[in-house]
């Protein structure tokens, strides 16, 4: 019975695939949907099709067809994603994975077949670097944690940090270190650093370590299934300084796990819900509020940015060959997104850092922050 | 470190240890019985934590009815899981029930993956377990009183099971000649079924004891502390409940201590408590408990 | 029932033939396939590798590792490590940089085979390492030692960021496999590993697999033939990892976790504990299933139906098909059975064989 549904299923898909030909304009999203990280990619999906409800779906009079392909938050399977996408399915450029491990595995692919990827939040440098056809709606790691130390410094006036970084993925290792060197270029002193692992639970004996040596800020720069607990269990144990984390924070498992744990958590993003910086971004905002009844988050919002960098792109082209969209999305420039203003350099967006804080159970805007 | 310090990480330590205590009870009993490594006691860990949470968020029921139907509910999951998988397999060599066990504990961690997702889901819990104490300087948590004290209740619970009722002492018997029980006329397979349900209630309680500390739920969350668990139990002697307790506390303690005395070795947490399991596996695979048995041909 | 044999000659004939065959294959593969397509025709190859010696360890001498992840995890960071040119090891590292002496040369593409021959057998040094304390335990715990290993393993991939990168990884490994390396090794390591098993040592391997003690009776050193199959086993594991992480470009401790084993597992499984046609074929049945399964993950919209996808099925899928056959099916497609040249022969002569 199960062998003559998937015989069903697969001529179906063969006629579908026939039948959907070469009226549409197909676009790839290689994103993280079930898996460690399945939040990011499901929350990037739902921006995507939110902003496609403002703008529509069609670009050059043609309709712009999505095909999601999910890659379980693994780079090996990012990377057949990739392949399947280019190859199979046709597509002339791919919104790309979430996180940066799989846009390394994916970003290649794309560079050899010269078709551009974009990804929405993927934040470490060797993404882009020397790349030609490899995009990121956001900032890089390196600038993140920049800020984060800048304000960590002059903000908070913090002498002394505390870094918590999750060994097991290469976001949080590489932020810590940057975090580290940053802070202390600017005279402050990086008192203790220890490690968790992806899906630790208990993290009592390094944040027993860590209060013992007394810093003045805790930097925690790890995907939010860890925030929430590690936050929890800080304060358990008597931890009253400043927690600071990065732009993974932003889900709402941060608030259902973290509870009154997380209030007053510091953490730099890209992107402040609550006010609209333009125009597309309040209706962003007002659409993302009527249909969810929450404030959006800046996956989401990343999400619909490389979607609009994309469709801007291919219409300044004019053609959906994938080198000219290439060339239309290298130059972008004060492209008005849902974000603010992106203007694309060398496949990075040039965008300012944001500082928000958990009051109330959500985010607060606090200040943008530009690296000196 | 100061003496403070230390008094915390020896807390935290006991605190860890008391968990997987408990849910290496649930590991010895169904190696005892059986001698089959039970791989998926973690999924029915974790299961017993998704049970109590959607009695609390779905049916709105109190925290303690919620836990009771979840227990319950784990109880009957590892009935079935014995009866489906490894009964037909209980006269196959050991390596078919070895893998079986595998696939039954991947089966469940990815179903949990595909029906709940992987995305964490916050567990409430009283205020009871999650109000915090300050003894001599060192914070804990009021579950980490409560957790030792129900591992007791439960280990003279278990005790009394064991000695004094006819299902104990088919139990035991059981588990040192099943054709001979068998041939005395005894249900082997009833008798396995309530080994299995205890078992898994254990995971259950377990399950939800450690979602009381560690408030965040999702269907991978069992595979690590089950390996630590089992880790403990053949530590302390698989097969002996004693020393499933003790092996618990044991590995707990090491597990924070290490940590805490070589606070740069944070990253290997993990690889230590596989060590111990390694070493004793290799240098004292009786445990600290346990007998060491002859292979009669 | 027996067969008739064919001659030593005829048998050689025949082997040099179906290499030319498959020779064949793989040059139409090249020129007329869709990458997609080769993409995973070199999967399947790469477990054929790793599955096929694999079940010599499980299926052939009965010893149950859970530990093949390991090896390969070895294997493929050893090449990666050798073959990743300097530019790379530079950029790559940048949190620490690689140490030396592995940051001050890098193999020219001539010398991948070397590469993948000292992946292989840094992957069986570590075996043997493992196996000599080990391979004295039974059944389940020789289990759970690999497996603790295993995760060992990786633990120390995350962890030795000067040798590793840690959870960054290494990317931009040159792409050097195609499917001329992948073939030519599954087909060698078939041909190493079914030849084993048919001589004497391979008899001693499934008498230990029936029955340790009456083997041990009869004269086998135990220890060494289980120590010896198993430090073979993780040589083809280690190479296999080694074509893996040239496969994909890029190596990361995630790459290797207890899933792959599962995979081999249900492989082996599934092909029939001890077979190695049976691991053959199903190896490359796998590779194929993965995709297709995938097909049944993904969205489809048919006319104007939508169905939604279920994104993670596919392991639901995989692990009933494991549990099913292990208890209905324990044999799996070939049992201990080989498909010998002679059954092949006599399919098409049809000739009947003798009694």
């Amino acid at each position: 019975m199960r062998k003559l549904f998937v015989v069903v299923l697969c001529v179906g898909l063969l006629l579908s695939g026939v039948a959907s030909a070469q009226e549409t304009i197909r676009i790839g999203a290689n994103l993280e949907m079930t898996g460690a990280v399945a939040a990011y990619g499901q929350m990037i999906w739902e921006g995507i099709n939110l902003i496609r409800e403002i703008v529509g779906d069609t670009v050059l009079g043609k309709k712009v067809e999505l095909v999601l392909v999910d890659n379980k938050s693994d780079k090996v399977e990012a990377a057949n994603a990739t392949t399947r996408l280019i190859d199979k399915e046709n597509v002339v450029a791919i919104i790309g994975p979430a996180i940066s491990g799989s846009m390394l595995a994916a970003g290649p692919i794309c560079e050899e077949k010269q078709i551009p990827i974009i990804s929405a939040t993927a934040t470490n440098p060797l993404v882009t670097q020397g790349k030609k056809f490899v995009f990121r709606a956001c900032f890089l790691d390196p600038y993140q944690a920049a800020a984060a130390a800048q304000f960590a410094r002059e903000d908070l006036k913090a002498e002394t940090a505390a870094i918590l970084s999750d060994i097991a993925q290469d976001y949080c290792v590489a932020l810590g270190n940057f975090f580290k060197e940053e802070f202390e270029k600017r005279g402050g002193k990086v008192v203790v650093e220890q490690h968790c692992k992806t899906g630790d639970q208990d993290f009592s004996a390094q944040l027993t370590t860590i209060i013992n040596a007394n810093p003045d800020l805790l930097y925690v720069p790890n995907y939010y299934t860890e925030i929430a607990l590690i936050c929890r269990q800080a304060r358990d144990l008597g931890y009253e300084g400043v927690i600071l984390s990065a732009d993974g924070a932003d889900a709402p498992e941060l608030f259902s796990v973290g509870g009154d744990a997380v209030e007053g958590l510091y953490h730099t993003a890209i992107w402040d819900a609550t006010k609209g910086l333009n125009d597309i971004g309040q209706k962003y905002i007002d659409r993302y509020k009527e249909k969810f009844g929450k404030d959006p988050n800046m996956f989401g919002a990343l999400g619909a940015d490389a979607y609009l960098i994309l469709i801007n792109a291919i219409e300044r082209a004019g053609s959906t060959d994938p080198v000219k969209i290439r060339e239309a999305i290298e130059d972008t420039e004060n492209l008005d997104v849902v974000t603010g203003k992106v203007t694309i350099e060398n496949g990075d967006a040039l965008k300012p850092v944001v500082v928000r804080k958990v009051e109330g159970g959500k985010f607060v805007f606090v200040k943008t922050v530009t690296v000196e | 470190m100061s003496w403070v310090t230390f008094f915390q990480q020896l807390m935290n330590g006991i605190s860890v240890g008391s968990l997987y205590a408990l849910l290496a009870i649930g590991y010895t009993l169904v190696y005892g019985i059986l001698g089959l490594i039970n791989f998926a006691h973690s999924d029915v860990f974790m299961l017993g934590t998704y049970f109590a949470f959607f009695m609390m968020v779905i049916f709105l029921l109190p925290w303690w009815l919620s836990v009771l139907i979840g227990v319950a509910l784990c109880a009957v999951v590892g009935m079935s899981i014995e009866r489906v998988a490894y009964r037909p397999l209980r006269n196959a060599p050991r390596i078919s029930a070895l893998i079986t066990a595998v696939g039954v504990s991947f089966f469940i961690e990815n179903l949990g993956l595909v029906t709940v997702g992987a995305r964490p889901k916050g567990f409430p819990r009283p205020d009871l377990m999650k109000n915090v104490y300050v003894l001599l300087g060192a914070r804990i948590q009021g579950v980490t009183f409560w957790v030792p004290v129900i591992s007791i209740l439960i280990l003279f619970v278990l005790f009394y099971i064991v000695y004094r009722t006819k299902i104990g002492i088919a139990m035991r018997a059981v588990s040192r000649d099943m054709e001979t029980t068998r041939l005395m006329g005894v249900d082997v397979d009833r008798i396995i079924l309530y080994a299995f349900a205890l078992g898994s209630a254990l995971a259950g309680i377990g399950g939800v004891l450690w979602a009381c500390k560690y408030p965040q739920i999702n269907p991978l969350m069992g595979i690590f502390p089950g390996w630590k668990a089992f880790t403990a139990a053949v530590v302390g002697g698989i097969g002996n409940v004693v020393g499933a307790m003790l092996g618990g506390f044991i590995i707990g303690l090491a597990e924070i201590l290490i940590v805490a005395f070589f606070p740069g070795l944070t990253g290997y947490r993990d690889a230590f408590v596989f060590t111990i399991l390694i070493v004793f596996l290799l240098v004292r695979p009786g445990g600290l408990m346990g007998e060491v048995v002859r292979e009669k041909v | 029932m027996t067969v008739e044999k064919i001659s030593a000659r005829c048998r050689l004939f025949l082997t040099v033939l179906l290499f030319g065959l498959l020779m064949l294959g793989v040059v139409l593969a090249e020129r007329y396939l869709n990458a997609y397509l080769v993409r995973i025709l070199n999967t399947a190859c790469i477990y054929v590798v790793a599955a096929v010696a694999y079940n010599l360890v499980n299926g052939v001498t009965g010893q149950f590792s859970l530990g093949p992840n390991a090896f390969m995890a070895i294997g493929g960071y050893t090449v990666a490590l050798l073959m990743l040119p300097l530019a790379q090891k530079k950029e790559v590292y940048f949190l620490q940089p690689l140490i030396w002496p592995l940051n001050a040369f890098s193999f020219p593409p001539s010398l991948f085979i070397v590469a993948l021959f000292l992946g292989g057998l840094l992957a069986a040094l570590f075996a043997l390492l493992i196996g000599i304390p080990t391979l004295r335990l039974r059944g389940d715990y020789l289990a759970i030692a690999t497996f603790g290993f295993g995760e060992i393993v990786i633990v120390l991939a995350n962890n030795l960021i000067p040798i590793t990168n840690g959870a960054l990884g290494i990317k931009g490994i040159p792409e050097y496999t195609n499917l001329w390396w992948t073939a030519n090794w599954a087909f060698w390591t078939v041909f190493v590993v079914k030849n084993l098993v048919n001589s004497s040592f391979g008899r001693a391997l499934k008498a230990i697999r029936e029955n340790e003690i009456a083997a041990e009776a009869m004269g086998v050193n135990l220890f060494r033939h289980k120590l010896l199959a198993f430090v073979l086993s993780s040589f083809f594991a280690g190479v296999a990892g080694g074509l893996f992480v040239t496969l994909i470009s890029t190596v990361s401790p995630t790459l290797f976790t207890f899933s792959m084993t599962f995979n081999l597992l249900i492989i082996i499984v599934l092909g029939g504990l001890g077979s190695i046609t049976g691991s053959t074929v199903t190896a490359i049945l796998f590779a194929f299933l993965q995709e297709l399964l995938r097909e049944v993950e993904a969205p489809h919209t048919i006319g104007s139906w939508t169905f939604p996808g279920i994104p993670g099925m596919r392991m639901v899928v995989f692990s009933v098909i494991l549990v099913v056959l292990m208890i209905f099916y324990r044999r799996g497609l070939f049992g201990q059975r080989e498909l010998s040249f002679e059954d092949v022969l006599y399919l098409f002569l049809g000739r009947k064989a003798r009694a």
